[in-house]
């Protein structure tokens, strides 16, 4: 049977290294069933979050060879068939609890000052297909939090306290462009929620397993939102003359 | 003695999926401090996995649904022993249910006026299920956590309740550990509603995650409620048969209700030849009416006069018949057989079924707008769980509520596709009001004695202690064993028995299990104590199957193959004895009023 050659991330806050283990590959095999075979056979207390193993529920989100990845998705033969190594680190954006199981509770509180779903009191609730597309493409979003960990500002400049990252852009995007809200988070996104200082690299759309179109479909369109609403004046005048409050 | 934190709330709700998210919201909206527990991160519940749908009789799609046809539907497919009360207040309930979470920003696929879009499952007679996609799970479960951060709930997150605490018969609290650090914690709290889930990781091949452990069957039941029907446990029909990695993951039912067809080695549309015989007529005749539904169905028309294909037979039905398929030797290579939705546009089936276009896709390497998906049948559900009054959800100890898969009663001896998430709103709502009534018109909290929460601290540590004893994954390995040689999908005495008496042996291994390592987040010394809340699980199925003498529902006796009509009007009752011991007796179902027997005798219902 093939075997592949795994080195995974051991340790806590106060520091680790890789360990190496030998796992028989069979077909189908995914990284977490790697892991789930060293807890297994090898090491009971190897620590890994995980739920689904189906790619719906995002709590198994690891660096694989460097790649941030789910791990219930990432097959294994590919890299056992080259020989090569299969290097498991826990992602790199948040602190560490142990082995691959970082502290992700940041995004809770982000996701707490984001100004709920605000619909118009007056709603009929007849909503069209063609207006939703956009705001269910945001709501697919299953919280792995790798488009956090690859964003420059919160996983290279750790700007936490000014950057709310990829993950509640799609968020707010999610509410603003519902037909029926009529919340107003363009002040938040502005100030607090620091959508400036997302440079538009991309990255995070790479890693999405939803393939959510972070960029092109949610941020971008917010920061011209912004646009509009605080530096263009001539849109600020036609606003403010034809659209009722 | 270890150190432990003290909380104190007015409502502990357990387990943060649809229904336990649900209670908290509502008993939050009474103004009590409401606590939530559970052993995952927020929004990572079970519930994300249900694919297919929201059971609700809105009647958007097809104007013929009431409440009255998906209240018989509902017994039709739970073989009568359902708690009728909960089948009638689920299918009255459901609609404002689903309109409640629109309101709070769920986004519902839609029909082509506008409103709530509703598709066809098997066992229901019209098109019933609001749905997103195939990942209407994800959308229930993000609404409500989205709602109920803004509700004022505590959230205690990745923290495992081991263990109900009493003030004489009332509950009192719950004792658990935070799996981060293991640092104990006491919650004291006037009334708790477990909202646990099933029980599936009792089972090798199953589509629950390694959440499923039976935490609530067994904390309700080692605090003296009694727990019914466990001898009925849904086999999904459709989970994935390959690769090995994949075994068990979820082939949505949606499938089927997009106009998925199963053919067996031969080529052969086998459903036809399963169809119970007094059913038939719910059904397409031929290939060329169930055809016709399907492009109907594509079509997009809200209403069809073709009856639909053989495939949207009730689950237990389903799942049996490919088991005898692939029995008689006409499975697929892989011991499965071929779901085909292959034959219809592949932007449709991308459109409508994206989540297993990409699990098959990037699990399997098989694309399924090309070439018919291997499925077999996989653990999915347990019917069976914590007596509950029907209006309040209170067990029968004082403080202590459930809803959900935890609970029993609603779905009889079979639960329809489409009504676990219907279940988990309506009943998660009432479960958190009737929590918050009976935590107002408490006093004070109830006192907990030093003694018990010592107890249940040691019972955690002693695997941590020990020096030497078995590892409790290869225990967990001997229970699949157990559970899919003799508790499975086809039972009889002698299998029953020796599972039962193989049990008892797995019981005295677990109690020398050894989980190596510290405190901090160790999957092994977590599984010890899970290993014997599904112990307790497994042992309640196995006992209420042999107890059941015949087939019923998802409960198929090879030694008693027919249903017997006098044991339709009782149900399976666990509980544990005064010794300690598991014990077993048979109640009778509640009496239906009148007017309820008259809907289930007709054969179309008048909705006004």
């Amino acid at each position: 049977m093939l075997e592949a050659r795994m080195k995974v991330w051991r340790g806590d806050k106060n520091g680790g290294a890789f360990k190496e283990y030998k796992v028989p590959v069979e077909t189908g095999m995914v990284v977490l069933d790697a892991m789930h075979y060293i807890q297994r056979e090898i090491e009971p207390d190897l620590a890994v979050r995980w739920n689904c193993k189906a790619a719906k529920c995002g709590s198994c989100s690891a660096e694989v060879n460097g790649r941030p990845s789910l791990m219930c998705k990432t097959r294994m033969e590919g890299f056992a068939q080259q020989g090569q190594e299969i290097m498991v680190e826990p992602i790199q954006a948040f602190p560490i609890i142990k082995d691959l199981v970082t502290d992700v509770s940041w995004n809770y509180e982000v996701n707490k000052r984001i100004q709920p779903f605000t619909p118009k009191p007056d709603a009929d609730w007849i909503i069209y297909q063609e207006d939703i597309e956009r705001v269910q493409e945001f709501r697919k979003c299953i919280e792995c939090f790798l488009c956090q960990d690859v964003c420059h500002v919160i996983r290279d400049s750790n700007r936490k306290d000014a950057f709310i990252g990829p993950r509640f852009m799609v968020r707010v995007a999610s509410l603003e462009m519902h037909p029926l809200d009529t919340g107003d988070r363009l002040k938040f996104l502005k100030e607090r929620g620091g959508a400036g200082y997302c440079n538009i690299t991309k990255c995070c759309t790479e890693v999405c397993p939803e393939d959510i179109h972070i960029t092109d479909n949610a941020i971008i369109p917010l920061k011209e939102r912004i646009v509009d609403e605080y530096y263009d004046p001539i849109a600020r005048f036609f606003k403010h003359v034809f659209v009722k409050k | 003695m270890s150190n432990y934190e003290t909380r104190e709330h007015d409502v502990l709700v357990v387990g943060a999926g649809g229904a336990g998210l649900r209670a908290a919201i509502e008993a939050a909206s009474k103004g009590l401090r409401v606590a939530l527990v559970c052993k995952s991160l927020l929004g990572k519940a079970h519930t994300v996995m249900a694919e297919g749908g929201i059971a609700a009789a809105m009647a958007t799609v097809d104007s013929r649904d009431g409440w009255q046809t998906h209240f018989r539907d509902t017994m039709i497919g739970g073989k009568y022993l359902n708690n009728w009360r909960m089948a009638q207040l689920h299918a009255q309930e459901a609609p404002e249910c689903v309109t409640e979470l629109e309101r709070w920003g769920a986004v519902f696929d839609r029909t082509h006026d506008g409103k709530i879009l509703q598709r066809a499952f098997g066992g229901h007679t019209y098109k019933r299920l609001c749905h997103v996609g195939d990942r209407t799970g994800l959308e229930l479960i993000r609404t409500l956590q989205d709602k109920g951060v803004h509700s004022g709930i505590d959230v205690y997150m990745e923290c495992t309740i081991s263990k109900l605490l009493k003030d004489e018969d009332r509950i009192a609290g719950a004792f658990g550990y935070f799996r981060e650090d293991g640092r104990y914690i006491l919650f004291r709290a006037k009334a708790v509603v477990l909202a646990t889930g099933g029980v599936g990781k009792a089972f090798l091949v199953t589509s629950n995650s390694w959440e499923y452990t039976a935490d609530g069957h067994a904390l309700a039941y080692d605090a003296g409620a009694d727990l019914i029907d466990m001898e009925f446990v849904q086999f999904h029909p459709t989970g994935m048969v390959a690769p090995t990695g994949v075994r068990g993951i979820l082939v949505t039912e949606a499938v089927r209700g997009e106009g998925g067809i199963l053919r067996n080695s031969l080529g052969e549309r086998f459903m036809w030849k399963y169809l119970p015989e007094a059913l038939k007529n719910d059904y397409a005749a031929d290939e060329a009416e169930a055809k016709l539904w399907v492009e109907d169905t594509l079509s997009g028309k809200l209403r069809t006069d073709h009856r639909r294909p053989p495939e949207l037979s009730t689950r237990d039905n389903v799942a049996r018949a490919i088991y005898q398929e692939v029995k008689a030797g006409r499975g697929s290579p892989s011991g499965g057989v071929f779901l085909d939705i292959s034959y219809q546009p592949a932007d449709r089936v991308k459109k409508k079924l994206p989540s297993m276009y990409h699990q098959f896709k990037d699990l399997a390497d098989v694309d399924i707008t090309k070439v018919p998906m291997e499925v077999g049948p996989t653990m999915h559900y347990i019917m069976g769980g914590i007596r509950v009054d029907a209006d309040t959800a209170e067990s029968r100890v004082p403080g202590l509520f459930a809803a959900g898969e935890c609970s029993g009663g609603m779905h009889g001896a079979n639960r329809l596709g489409g009504n676990s998430l219907s279940d988990l709103i309506v009943f998660g709502r009432r479960a958190g009001r009737g929590a918050a009534t009976y935590a107002s018109n408490l006093g004070t909290l109830p006192r907990i004695s030093d003694a018990e929460v010592n107890d249940a601290i040691d019972e955690l540590e002693a695997p941590l202690k020990r020096s030497e004893g078995p590892n409790p994954y290869h225990v967990q390995k001997k229970m699949y064993e157990i559970t899919g040689e003799c508790f499975s999908i086809f039972r009889e005495e002698g299998d029953l028995t020796k599972g039962l008496r193989l049990m008892e042996e797995l019981k005295e291994e677990i109690k020398r299990v050894r989980g190596p390592g510290g405190k901090a987040y160790n999957p092994g010394w977590h599984l010890c104590r899970d290993l014997r809340n599904l112990a307790i699980a497994a042992e309640a199925i196995g006992r209420s199957a042999l107890s059941r003498r015949e087939s019923r529902g998802a409960h198929s006796r090879l030694d008693y193959t027919e249903t017997d009509e006098k044991l339709g009007h009782e149900n399976t009752s666990i509980f544990r004895g005064p010794d300690g011991s598991m014990h077993l007796e048979k109640t009778p179902l509640p009496e239906m009023p009148a007017e309820l027997k008259e809907i289930l005798k007709k054969k179309e219902v008048a909705h006004a």
